[in-house]
């Protein structure tokens, strides 16, 4: 469609004043990473490295970042089979339930973190479990489920079963199908989700909260705890720039490997 | 390097220890931690090496004057098992100090040397936060204010001390000792860490006139409309109390924390009309520290902490005792009942009630030490430390109400009496900050 | 001619191993459709019906439980209404559930207005290579720490912050961080993306016939946009919503640390975190409703296939 002049300036305009609107906070963390003051004071008197130091020096930093690296990972692993799996079953399945079961499926996303990391807080001092790795992981899993299995149904919904059906005719069994006609259809969708399912563990912290043990840390933890902190907290800024430019080229590079810009911008 | 210099440590203080003599109290230690009695020979054992002279203020060891012999600055009981490696507590912020917020103030890293016992410290925000994250069954103990205590005790949570197992509880003072919020029926429950006073803060470029009385808060409260600060849990209701007990004396409240249904709704109007003032909550120090830094608020209440902070950060800062007296706490280290690494936590209470220790955390978040060793041990710190802090002024502490918890029957032997409850003070405060 | 005596094979790479175990096997998977979905849907539902379901449930058992009204202490199986009492004695709490669900309508509508130009200039005017830029700028404040961006806005709009800083020549102040605007216009800041990105999905998936067919049939572009694109979009913006509606209605880190004011999170995060778990897990009811609710609508919607 090709819109009046107008109209595209408009666009124009309104696209960049969102864009300074979303990275305006972003630019200043940045700036906060440089400044002098303790107590982050506007405008910054004067600027300094040190912070930077400050972190790489501090092995809390360095033990909040590994943990974090690690509940991502395995969160996203465990919700890429179990994702996948229930996006097979209901998108080439019809059966009994298979609506309760899409609508479980958005629940984890769809109800407020607080709720359900309180009730898997007291569902593991109920029943005595320890809080530590495993409790974060389970919690972070439950909702990168959610993730994947939207991408992955979204793409599933554009492949058509012809492609499996074929494939079933010239003589391959279910898993020879699902290894080479279903998972090449599906794996920039899978990227997408498990880089978007990564992301959002190694950022949380409501659910964290609740299900963290009192001797592991994520980056979140540590950086609410260091918020609380009276010095810590230009160190904060520093670790938060660190993720964002360590952030950018994988997500630059998800979007080159997916053609399909759309399906990997899904939730 | 460390061990080489424990090693001299332990040389220099068995060297001054039999030089001096003096008071020989329990028997030497088998398996070699800090000993009380001057005769004994600090022993073996690396691990439990008493007396670091490594401590962060660089004071060595037994430099403590006096006749009744030195003692050592740092060091805690053998009696107590080895330790398990880990250790879990929750704290008031600035509790337990690790270096990373000032190199001098480190009583953290000398505990996990001797100990072997790494610390993993959660804060809590307020009393009530605490005895929830208690109940989690996760931690190892806490440093309980006394709205915990009680709490704490009476919910199964914490387990009963054997006090005679430490090495620095006899220093500890007398008037701590055995307190009610922290021992019942003659039991103990925890050891005491420092005590303190709420204070009146004011920013005193803005604040010209030194306040004297809580008044400018509660009366004066439109003059500073939208700049009071204002701790942001249940029990603050108390300090309205304290008020109130002070202008309106013929509702006849006699204890701050148990008040009947007419004291207390005299309280609830009274915060009301704070409200009206638009006041700003503090749930952590430094979100205060902020507060006051950036001109958002220029009065409220605080601790001595903030205003630490605040003074080193060269903020124009001052804060008082007004006359009227105030709320306060006395903190006590408790053991979870379910405590996985209890040995620990032993080690911490005794650590924590070590003069070295005791001096540093109190002169850090600005409370009164526990015992008359860690004065002395403060005055090499932060000359006049204890005089500041009224750590033997009982008079100053009288005035100080400390944290209680509310109970149905008042606390006192009348079974007449009703007093509104710890839920009716959450309820109340949620309506208050809700609406 | 001899007629082939013996009888003609394939050679040997071209005939499937029948025998093999695995063969045999996808072979009766592949006829038993049944077993196959057992198979798929076993372990995801297991997780999430004992995992997921099954904590919820025992958070909402605690809702009729009693506790001791000194210590805290939750009563197993002490069956009562006490904390529903608690909640609906008190209208404070209406209040607070009311103010919650207005500020979620208004950072949804906010964000809606938001993002559609974004959404639309990205994916029908911006070149190919703008628009993989547009989409990776989106996604980085995602990346950024949630905590940070809060404390982030908590400087800017503090007394002696950003916006006192810039508004100071007009003689102008800051909001402070009393005022619950200051949550308004944070949240919106946080969910942004989360609309924008379905949205702009949403907007790719229109197909450029039915743009140009409208045009043939008379329609200029407003209303080409308002009666054809709008409503194929519609679903996509709904699941957007979705989002930044739950979002908002159970934070409760940003309300605390840039203004002064409760939201439903609040309730339930000071009653949990401060011995009170029963009526945290009553209030919880509330948000569960609600989300229940608009997760049904939506789906009706069409925003389910949107997300």
């Amino acid at each position: 469609m090709t819109e009046p002049r107008y109209v595209r300036v408009l666009l124009r305009i309104a696209t960049i004043g969102v864009l300074v609107f979303l990275f305006l906070p972003i630019v200043v963390l940045a700036i906060q990473a440089f400044n002098s003051s303790k107590l982050l004071t506007w405008p910054p008197p004067d600027f300094t490295l040190h912070w930077f130091s400050d972190a790489a020096g501090n092995p809390q930093i360095v033990q909040a970042f590994q943990n974090s690296i690690v509940a991502a990972t395995v969160a996203t692993i465990l919700a890429l089979i179990l994702g996948t799996l229930a996006a097979l079953a209901v998108q080439r399945y019809d059966f009994f339930g298979k609506q309760t079961i899409s609508f479980i499926f958005v629940l984890p996303l769809a109800l407020p973190g607080v709720i359900t990391g309180i009730a898997l807080r007291t569902s593991y001092v109920t029943f005595g479990i320890d809080l530590g790795m495993l409790t974060i992981i389970v919690g972070h899993a439950t909702f990168c489920v959610v993730v994947i299995y939207n991408n992955v149904i979204a793409r599933l919904r554009r492949v058509p079963r012809t492609a499996e059906e074929a494939s079933a005719d010239l003589g391959a069994d279910s898993f020879t199908t699902f290894r080479r006609v279903t998972l090449p259809a599906v794996r920039t969708a899978l990227l997408a989700g498990a880089l978007l399912a990564f992301g959002l563990s190694f950022d949380e912290i409501i659910v964290t909260i609740f299900t963290a043990g009192p001797g592991t840390q994520t980056i979140p933890l540590w950086i609410y705890s260091a918020i609380q902190r009276p010095n810590e907290l230009p160190v904060v800024n520093v670790v938060a720039v660190v993720v964002i430019l360590l952030s950018v080229i994988p997500v630059y590079l998800a979007q080159r490997l997916s053609g399909d810009v759309a399906a990997s911008a899904a939730l | 390097m460390r061990r080489a210099r424990i090693w001299a440590a332990i040389g220099s203080v068995t060297l001054i220890v039999s030089a001096c003599g003096g008071t020989g109290a329990t028997t030497p230690p088998t398996t070699g931690a800090a000993s009380h009695a001057p005769s004994a020979a600090a022993t073996q054992a690396a691990t439990t090496a008493a007396a670091t002279a490594t401590v962060a203020a660089g004071t060595p060891a037994a430099t403590v004057a006096g006749t009744m012999g030195p003692l050592p600055s740092s060091g805690v009981s053998s009696k107590i098992d080895k330790g398990e490696g880990e250790l879990d507590i929750i704290i008031w912020a600035g509790y337990a100090e690790d270096g990373s917020s000032d190199k001098t103030y480190d009583w953290v890293h000398p505990f996990e040397d001797l100990t072997g016992c790494q610390v993993h410290s959660t804060d809590m925000t307020d009393s009530n936060n605490g005895v929830s994250l208690m109940q989690g069954g996760s931690y190892d103990g806490i440093s309980a204010s006394g709205d915990a205590t009680t709490r704490l005790i009476q919910g199964g949570l914490v387990a009963p001390i054997d006090t005679s197992i430490f090495l620095n509880y006899p220093n500890v003072f007398d008037s701590l000792k055995n307190l009610p919020h922290n021992t019942v029926n003659g039991v103990n429950y925890g050891v005491p860490h420092g005590r303190g006073p709420n204070l009146l803060a004011y920013n005193t470029d803005q604040v010209t006139t030194a306040p004297t009385s809580w008044d400018p808060i509660w009366e004066g409260g439109s003059a500073y409309k939208g700049k009071i600060s204002i701790y942001n849990s249940s029990i603050f209701i108390a300090d309205a109390a304290l008020h109130v007990m002070v202008k309106h004396p013929e509702l006849g409240i006699k204890d701050i924390y148990q008040l009947d249904d007419a004291q207390f709704q005299a309280a609830i109007d009274l915060l009301n009309q704070l409200k009206a003032n638009n006041p700003l909550f503090w749930g952590t120090a430094t979100e205060q520290q902020t507060s006051f830094t950036s001109g958002d608020v220029v009065i409220g209440t605080s601790w001595q902490y903030q205003v630490n902070l605040l003074t080193a950060d060269h903020q124009p800062i001052a804060a008082v005792l007004p006359d009227e007296g105030s709320t306060g706490w006395s903190d006590t280290w408790m053991m979870s009942a379910t405590a996985k690494h209890p040995n620990c936590m032993l080690m911490w209470m005794d650590w924590m009630m070590s003069p070295m220790a005791n001096a540093l955390a109190t002169i850090w978040f600005g409370e009164a030490p526990t015992s008359q060793a860690a004065c002395d041990y403060a005055e090499t710190i932060s000359p006049g430390h204890c005089e500041q802090m009224h750590a033997t002024d009982e008079a100053y502490f009288s005035k100080v109400h400390y944290w209680a918890t509310p109970q149905a029957d008042c606390k006192d032997e009348d079974p007449a009496t009703t007093c509104k409850t710890q839920d009716d003070w959450v309820q109340a405060w949620t309506t208050l900050t809700g609406s | 001619m001899a007629l082939p005596t013996a009888p003609i094979t394939a050679p040997e790479s071209l005939v499937p191993r029948r025998t093999s175990p695995r063969r045999k096997f996808g072979s009766w998977v592949h006829r038993r459709p049944r077993a196959r979905l057992v198979g798929l849907l076993a372990a995801p539902i297991t997780w999430m019906v004992i995992i997921y379901l099954g904590a919820l449930f025992i958070l909402l058992l605690n809702a009729f439980w009693a506790k001791d009204p000194f210590t805290g202490k939750v009563e197993p199986f002490s069956w009562t209404l006490d904390a529903f009492k608690t909640i609906a004695s008190n209208p404070v709490y209406t209040t607070i559930a009311l103010r919650t669900m207005g500020m979620a309508i208004l950072v949804t509508v906010t964000d809606a207005l938001l993002a559609l130009p974004i959404a639309y200039y990205m994916a029908r005017v911006a070149s190919p290579a703008k628009r993989r830029l547009l989409v990776v700028a989106i996604l980085i404040p995602l990346w950024a720490a949630y905590l940070v961006k809060v404390y982030s806005w908590r400087i800017i709009l503090q007394g002696h912050g950003l916006v006192d800083w810039a508004v100071a020549p007009f003689g102008m102040h800051g909001p402070g961080l009393s005022d619950i605007m200051n949550t308004w216009i944070v949240l919106s800041y946080l969910w942004l993306p989360y609309m924008i990105l379905p949205l702009f999905a949403g907007f790719e998936r229109v197909p450029s016939s039915l743009i140009e067919a409208s045009a043939d049939l008379g329609g200029r572009s407003m209303t080409t946009f308002r009666r054809v694109m709008l409503p194929l979009v519609f679903p996509a913006l709904v699941a957007g919503s979705i989002f930044t509606f739950s979002l908002t209605l159970g934070d409760y880190i940003t309300p605390d640390l840039v203004s002064d004011t409760k939201f439903i999170g609040n309730v339930i995060y000071d009653n949990a975190a401060n011995v009170n778990l029963p009526v945290a897990a009553a209030y919880s009811l509330i948000p569960i409703a609600i989300m229940v609710v608009y997760l049904l609508v939506a789906r009706r919607l069409g925003a389910f296939e949107n997300l």
